[in-house]
């Protein structure tokens, strides 16, 4: 078991390596095989990890890889944590990753520089699974940085694009941000606890006061905020954009925004121990699932409309962290991952096929030239707004069910959330695959054409993935489910899924007529463009005003402190502190230099005033 | 300590010699023209000379007449001559500030300080000296000589020496330069 | 003659003269232009100092101070000639012996 669980760690690992040492003298093809077959091959490695895990005696197996530091008290050994929890995420995490690589063989081919691509795809995929698999806070805060680092690599991957660049920055440096939260963290665990392993602190965690459990949970929530893009540090994800498509799709939807949601659910025992900090989450949680929903109803890049749709969705995984109901999270994290990678890539197909346009306002009509994207992405849209039997209906109505029993305004707010998903994603579909056909400018008069088979075979993949995964976790069934193969491992169970069976059907009722007013009212709205215009709301297009305000509040003072710190401390006190020193001897010199007159009668008059000191001393003296 | 009995004979011959020092030494300091400042200085040398005549040093009184007041005086006059300085010097305005003003506050400063310090150590009567004592009895040229040629041989060997080195710059100094360029146009 | 002790006026009466013609030479020194006055000036500094070893020679009993004193008169005459030699070098050209004019040794 051992053995496996580390080769899957290890054959991204040794695909990032290869590529990098070798990947000068192989060819597009070459490099698109070991990359992708080393994350293929992770998976497959997963699989069996999995099924030995099942056969296991117990469900906690630590895999210890070497000693790391050890340093007085502190003890990290460079070890794997294989539980339920963390092989559940390696599962979806190489299964997606696998497909999201078979579709970049096609998407980025002729790209310049594909085998940099490849590179990082492979380091990120490494660094992903060192976060879930390791047994350790500080293994896993190096798998944290390095998916951040990874991400930053990739967003900036068109780096000769000022606003890319730009983005990347903006990526890690809220990235950061967040960190500092997670640091915290383990200082507080570290000072009290005197261990940073994940199963040492569960079982000590019962003596931390009230106090300090408030504080660490705050400070994961804050790591969480800025790795899973959430209030207040989310501006950072619809920036991303600037990526390649793949990179949205893996990084941004299925992956590395999920790190922060894994982290708080990984963290349950501490989290059970804090009810203040368990309703910050929430509240977090819900505010911005609606928040972002609002803002992805007036986009129009289609891109940036997923994006926020992805903010939204973690959203809701978060609330569903906040009330205790880990398992719904996780569920609802993995169907997500289905269909937010189904519609992502299913994107990349339509902006492929329009040669690079991302407008919204140039497609329409696309529905007859994608035979296969076009029925994939209409899977995807359903999914995710909820209509049943697909995997978004019960897993977004597992999170919904248990929020309602914990909390209802905040249910009241995913309610209205899912309206507003329904409606935002119809708008998207309308205007993308139906109605007039705008595109004919940017394709030269051309038809566009379906992208080829390493492209839709992954869209067919995830399409049918959405369709089933409702039977992860189907609400009447509780011991073969994922629900039932996570719980041995959140110290805290939520008392959730114990309402009535009628209150469970009318819950169902609500979210299916809320996703169908969503479409409803989209499909009246959208179906003549030009009504449009008064119904994107400009102050919802621009994030609520949300970067403005930061530029406002702490880009700009702040530029301006640094700014006033080159003009004014750098020349004045700090060069003036050193010259200042030069220019006063000099001018003591100066000063000095007068005492030589040249008159020999000064000079005399010296040497008696200083005879009349001495002698001045010397009565003293005898007085 | 101060002998308690004050005989006239010693007040009278020192009034004499202060009187003659004092009114000397402020009409050098005083008088305009260089040859009656040279003047006033005989003055004054002659007042040591008899103070020290007063004090049992008679071979220095006389040492004082001959080469202070008779030579080195004679010399200030030969080269006051000779320079042809012997014009006024405009002592009413000084042109360095404030010289006058500290000269005078040095100078009064030291004078009160070299007097107390000698009030307060009773005038530095110590010991009476073993070795070399000055005897009322015989003449004060012998003694003054034995000391001189035994116990200050070295410092007068030096002092010889010295003599003649002074002479020797003084002549270079004083030479000029004419005399090197006419060497040279003789050739 | 030799004037005895006992008929002498007190040492210190003598020594207070020596430190008034001392000062007074000092003042001459600071205050007057003229470099010969200075010279004057410094041989009342060193008739004072004569005086006060000539007077303690007298108190103490001790040879010594007149010995000093006629060391201290060859040592002057040996500086008066050079100092007029050099003064005689310097103002050779000029037609005033102030000290103030040679200050081109100014800092």
């Amino acid at each position: 078991m051992a053995a496996v669980a580390t080769w899957i760690l290890l054959f991204p690992l040794i695909g990032f390596l290869a590529i990098m040492i070798l990947g000068r003298y192989m060819n597009e093809r070459q490099i698109g095989v070991v990359g992708t077959g080393a994350v293929v091959a992770s998976f497959v490695f997963a699989i069996i990890t999995f099924v030995l895990l099942l056969h296991h005696s117990s469900r906690e197996v630590t895999v210890n890889l070497f000693s790391w530091i050890s340093v007085g008290s502190l003890h990290v050994p460079a070890a794997l944590l294989v539980d339920p929890l963390s092989i559940t995420m390696c599962l979806f995490v190489t299964g997606i990753s696998a497909l999201i690589h078979l579709y970049s063989t096609g998407y980025m081919h002729t790209e310049k520089d594909f085998r940099k691509f490849f590179l990082y795809l492979n380091l990120f995929v490494f660094s992903m699974l060192l976060l879930v698999l390791a047994n350790n806070l500080v293994l896993t805060f190096v798998g944290w940085e390095g998916v951040g680092l990874c991400s930053y690599w990739l967003v900036s991957y068109y780096f000769d694009r000022d606003s890319a660049a730009s983005a990347g920055k903006k990526a890690f440096i809220y990235n950061r941000v967040g960190d500092v939260g997670m640091l915290i963290a383990m200082f507080l665990l570290f000072s009290r606890l005197h261990t940073l392993s994940y199963l040492s602190v569960f079982s000590k965690a019962g003596t931390l006061s009230p106090t300090i459990a408030t504080l660490t949970v705050l400070a994961l929530l804050l790591a969480a905020t800025g790795k899973s893009a959430q209030i207040p540090l989310f501006n950072w994800l619809p920036d991303a954009m600037e990526g390649p498509t793949p990179v949205s799709a893996l990084i941004h939807a299925a992956t590395m925004v999920t790190a922060g949601v894994y982290l708080l659910v990984r963290m349950s025992p501490v989290l059970a121990l804090s009810s203040s900090g368990r309703m910050t989450i929430a509240v977090i949680g819900g505010v911005t699932a609606f928040v972002a929903a609002t803002i992805a109803t007036s986009q129009k890049d289609i891109k940036k409309v997923l994006a926020f749709s992805t903010v939204s969705q973690i959203g809701y995984m978060v609330l569903a962290v906040g009330v205790g109901a880990y398992g719904a999270a996780i569920f609802l994290m993995i169907s997500h991952a289905f269909f937010k990678a189904l519609l992502f890539l299913g994107s990349g197909s339509v902006i492929h096929s329009l040669n690079g346009e991302q407008d919204m306002r140039k497609m329409g009509g696309l529905a007859k030239y994608l035979p296969l994207t076009f029925p994939t992405f209409l899977i995807g849209w359903l999914t995710i707004s909820g209509i049943p039997p697909f995997a978004g209906f019960w897993s977004k109505g597992d999170v919904l069910t248990n929020v309602f029993e914990h909390n209802k305004p905040l249910w009241v707010l995913g309610v209205l959330t899912a309206i507003l998903t329904g409606y935002y994603m119809s708008r998207l579909f309308v205007l993308t695959f139906r109605g007039t056909e705008r595109f004919r400018e940017e394709t030269h008069g051309h038809d566009p054409h379906e992208s080829p088979w390493v492209m839709t075979v992954p869209l067919v993949v995830l399409a049918a993935l959405s369709i089933v995964g409702g039977l992860l976790d189907l609400p009447w069934v509780h011991h073969d489910s994922l629900g039932g193969f996570l719980t041995p491992t959140f110290g805290y169970v939520a008392a959730g899924g114990h309402a009535s069976t009628l209150a469970q059907y009318g819950l169902a009722a609500v979210d299916v007529a809320a996703a169908i007013i969503g479409l409803l009212a989209a499909f009246t709205i959208w179906r003549d463009i030009s009504s449009s215009t008064k119904y994107e709301i400009p102050f919802l297009e621009h994030v609520w005003h949300w970067d403005d305000a930061y530029d406002a509040v702490i880009g700009r003072p702040l530029t301006e402190a640094a700014q006033f710190s080159d003009d004014v401390i750098e020349p004045r006190v700090i060069d003036g502190a050193i010259t200042g020193v030069a220019v006063s001897v000099r001018r003591s010199g100066e000063g000095l230099r007068k005492v030589q007159s040249g008159f020999v009668r000064h000079y005399a008059l010296a040497t008696v005033l200083g005879l009349a000191v001495v002698l001045v001393y010397l009565v003293a003296r005898v007085a | 300590m101060i002998a308690t009995a004050y005989s006239v004979q010693g007040t009278v011959v020192f009034t004499t010699a202060a009187l003659l020092i004092l009114i000397g030494a402020l009409g050098v300091i005083s008088v305009r023209n260089p040859v009656h400042a040279a003047l006033s200085l005989i003055m004054t040398l002659f007042g040591v000379a008899v103070a020290f005549v007063a004090q049992s040093a008679d071979f220095l009184a006389a040492v004082q007449i001959i080469v202070y007041a008779g030579a080195i005086v004679v010399l200030f006059l030969f080269v006051i001559m000779f320079l042809g300085v012997d014009r006024r010097e405009h002592i009413q305005f000084e042109p360095l500030v404030g010289q006058r003003a500290f000269a005078g506050v040095g100078v009064a400063i030291t004078v009160a300080g070299l007097i107390t310090l000698m009030a307060r150590s009773h005038w530095v009567s110590g010991a009476v000296s073993v070795s070399s004592k000055l005897s009322n009895g015989s003449g004060n040229v012998k003694e003054l000589g034995t000391a001189v040629f035994t116990t200050y041989l070295f410092a007068f060997e030096a002092t010889s020496a010295l003599l003649v080195i002074a002479v020797v710059g003084a002549v270079l100094l004083a030479r000029r330069e004419r005399s090197a360029m006419s060497e040279e146009e003789a050739r | 003659m030799i004037a005895s002790s006992a008929t002498n006026a007190p040492a210190a009466w003598y020594l207070v003269l020596a430190a008034l013609l001392f000062g007074i030479g000092a003042f001459g020194l600071l205050t007057r232009r003229s470099a010969l006055i200075m010279f004057m000036c410094i041989e009342l500094m060193l008739n004072s100092v004569n005086l006060t070893f000539v007077t303690f020679a007298r108190t103490l009993s001790d040879i010594s101070g007149q010995a000093i004193v006629f060391f201290v008169m060859v040592v002057a005459a040996a500086e008066v000639t050079v100092g007029l030699g050099i003064v005689v070098s310097v103002f050779r050209r000029r037609s005033s012996t102030s000290v103030d004019e040679l200050s081109e040794m100014k800092g």
